[in-house]
């Protein structure tokens, strides 16, 4: 196993002559939960974009477990085991709880194109989509259609379809954004759970999280790193304080 | 599904395979049969609109298409009737398979005018080419026997043929929404990016869709064309991809039965309407119902009839 699960060397994307991401070198750890964070616009949504190949970088290179991904699609990353959430919860809503996991287990099974079979032959899927249900506590609501669930649950429910692919690296994309206090807290407890034996990149705006969460942090701002480093030299950063921060408020 | 569910469900289905099998008695054959015909293009529609969430404007090209070589097939190379239907399904079904692989790269609206860009293209075709007759149109298509044995120059004999092949055709539909494919269907439909970060190939799963749609499309035309022994440029003209999206939204786009319904209403419509004083007419009145519909009732027909059942319990 390489020492770097994810590395990207000169980054860039261009979108119409405004530079978006330009020249990130990023090196995730094996093992990390790594935190991507800066100001809005930053670009680190598009980052998150480029590294699932959702979007096409105008130059660099990408490589995950030492292997070049840069013009793989993005339905293949999500195999190589890189599997990404996104900024609003995606979830499928008119499909019930257990269904969504299930979906999620059911492409390792092969059975995407099965059209001649019933779908009662996915219930064997079913213990295991309750397994994980259970552990973002949601499998009292397993029968409950998704569109009907709160929030927070939606987000829980995004983080169980994810686990489901047992990915070795997993992309975060603002998980506790828009999220009560209370779930904030639960979702945090979930990620530290979850990131055993499993790498995480997350983007995060919520500076408690990232600090009881993260190893690592890389600040980008106007598409570029600023600094690196684990929280307290982050924090302590005076250029991070200046840019991030706004240089009065603290978090 | 619980199992009152399911229970309700086989109630329906009897209670739908006695009226199929006792219609005839009543209602004169051909009228049943083109019944039938359009209602099995409409849930081949549907297939793409409700199920994938994919919205197709050149769907008149496999129904026409097929309709076309099953008459070529049947008159000039003189298949048997069954070789027949199935040239023109096949025919379809490739037709489906090319103008699918070009119009997925695309999404929404752009989806909507390329196929109904292509579909145009194979209407200009079907005009020029040798064999569709032209204006004309292929005329006098035998029926022929099925199985070798029953004559199909028997309306009653053709309307359970053309039962079976229904029957046939909608459970294939039924089947393909329930099963695993139907899940990946249901999951890119409702969220495609998801279903992508879920290391699914949506374009391939969208073509699959695509094709088996088309190919349903095209049996309907064929059985259509051996049932008016008639093949012209109506079945292929994007009014026809117009009228099968109105029988869909109408019936409930995206329930089983909806487009079924639907096809009945508007058949029906354009029979009774055609042979009173609002002949000319029917377009408008058919354009009007559209315009309530898409205003008052959205669900449609079946949709709206499903959501009280649900409200009252």
């Amino acid at each position: 196993m390489s020492e770097h699960i994810l590395e990207t060397q000169n980054l860039t994307k261009e979108f119409k002559g405004f530079v978006a991401v330009s020249n990130v070198n990023l090196s995730v750890k094996t093992g990390h939960i790594h935190a991507l964070i800066g100001p809005n616009g930053a670009g680190k949504s598009t980052v998150f974009n480029l590294v699932t190949r959702f979007l096409t970088a105008t130059t660099g290179k990408i490589l995950f477990e030492g292997r070049d991904i840069t013009t793989t699609k993005p339905a293949d990353i999500a195999r190589l085991g890189m599997v990404r959430s996104f900024q609003i919860s995606a979830v499928f809503p008119h499909m019930s709880v257990r269904e969504n996991v299930r979906v999620a287990l059911q492409r390792a099974t092969g059975s995407a194109y099965h059209f001649w079979k019933s779908a009662t032959s996915l219930n064997e899927l079913n213990a295991r989509a309750d397994d994980l249900l259970e552990q973002v506590g949601l499998l009292s609501h397993a029968d409950a259609l998704t569109v009907e669930l709160p929030y927070g649950r939606k987000r829980a429910l995004e983080l169980a379809t994810t686990l489901a692919l047992d990915p070795r690296l997993m992309l975060l994309d603002e998980p506790t954004q828009g999220m009560g206090h209370e779930d904030v807290g639960r979702i945090t407890d979930l990620i530290r759970k979850v990131s055993a034996n499993r790498t995480i990149l997350m983007v995060e705006h919520n500076l408690s999280v990232v600090s009881r969460l993260c190893d690592r942090i890389t600040v980008l701002q106007r598409g570029a790193v600023l600094t690196e480093g684990n929280y307290e030299q982050v924090s302590a950063d005076p250029q991070v304080r200046a840019a991030y921060l706004g240089g009065s408020h603290a978090a | 599904m619980t199992k009152i569910q399911a229970r309700n469900r086989l109630y329906l289905l009897l209670v739908a395979i006695v009226i199929g099998l006792l219609a005839p008695l009543v209602v004169y054959p051909v009228f049943l049969m083109k019944i039938l015909c359009f209602a099995l293009f409409a849930c081949a529609f549907n297939l793409l609109l409700g199920f994938t969430g994919l919205l197709s404007f050149g769907h008149a090209a496999f129904f026409g298409g097929a309709a076309y070589v099953t008459g070529h097939a049947l008159s000039v190379w003189g298949l048997p009737f069954e070789l027949g239907i199935l040239a023109g399904t096949l025919a379809a079904t490739v037709m489906g398979a090319i103008v699918g692989k070009l119009a997925i790269r695309r999404q929404g609206i752009y989806f909507a005018m390329v196929t109904l860009a292509l579909a145009q293209l194979i209407y200009f075709l079907c005009l020029q080419a040798p064999f569709t007759g032209g204006e004309n149109g292929q005329q006098g298509i035998p029926r022929g026997f099925a199985l070798g044995i029953l004559d199909l120059s028997n309306n009653t004999t053709l309307y359970y043929v053309v039962l079976v092949i229904f029957s046939l055709g909608f459970g294939l539909v039924y089947r393909v929404i329930n099963s695993p494919f139907g899940q990946v269907l249901k999951a890119v439909r409702e969220n495609e990016p998801r279903a992508i970060s879920l290391g699914y190939d949506t374009d391939r799963v969208k073509l699959t869709a695509f094709i088996v749609s088309s190919a349903l499309a095209g049996l309907a035309g064929a059985t259509k064309a051996v049932v008016f022994q008639l093949a012209s440029l109506t079945d292929v003209h994007w009014h026809m991809s117009g009228e099968v999206v109105l029988m869909t939204l109408l019936g409930g786009v995206g329930t089983l039965i909806g487009p079924v319904v639907g096809a009945g209403v508007v058949v029906t419509l354009q029979n009774t309407l055609s042979s009173g004083p609002l002949n000319a007419y029917v377009p408008v009145v058919l354009g009007g119902i559209f315009v309530v519909c898409v205003l008052a009732f959205r669900r449609g027909i079946v949709g709206e009839i499903k959501a009280l059942i649900k409200q009252s319990f």
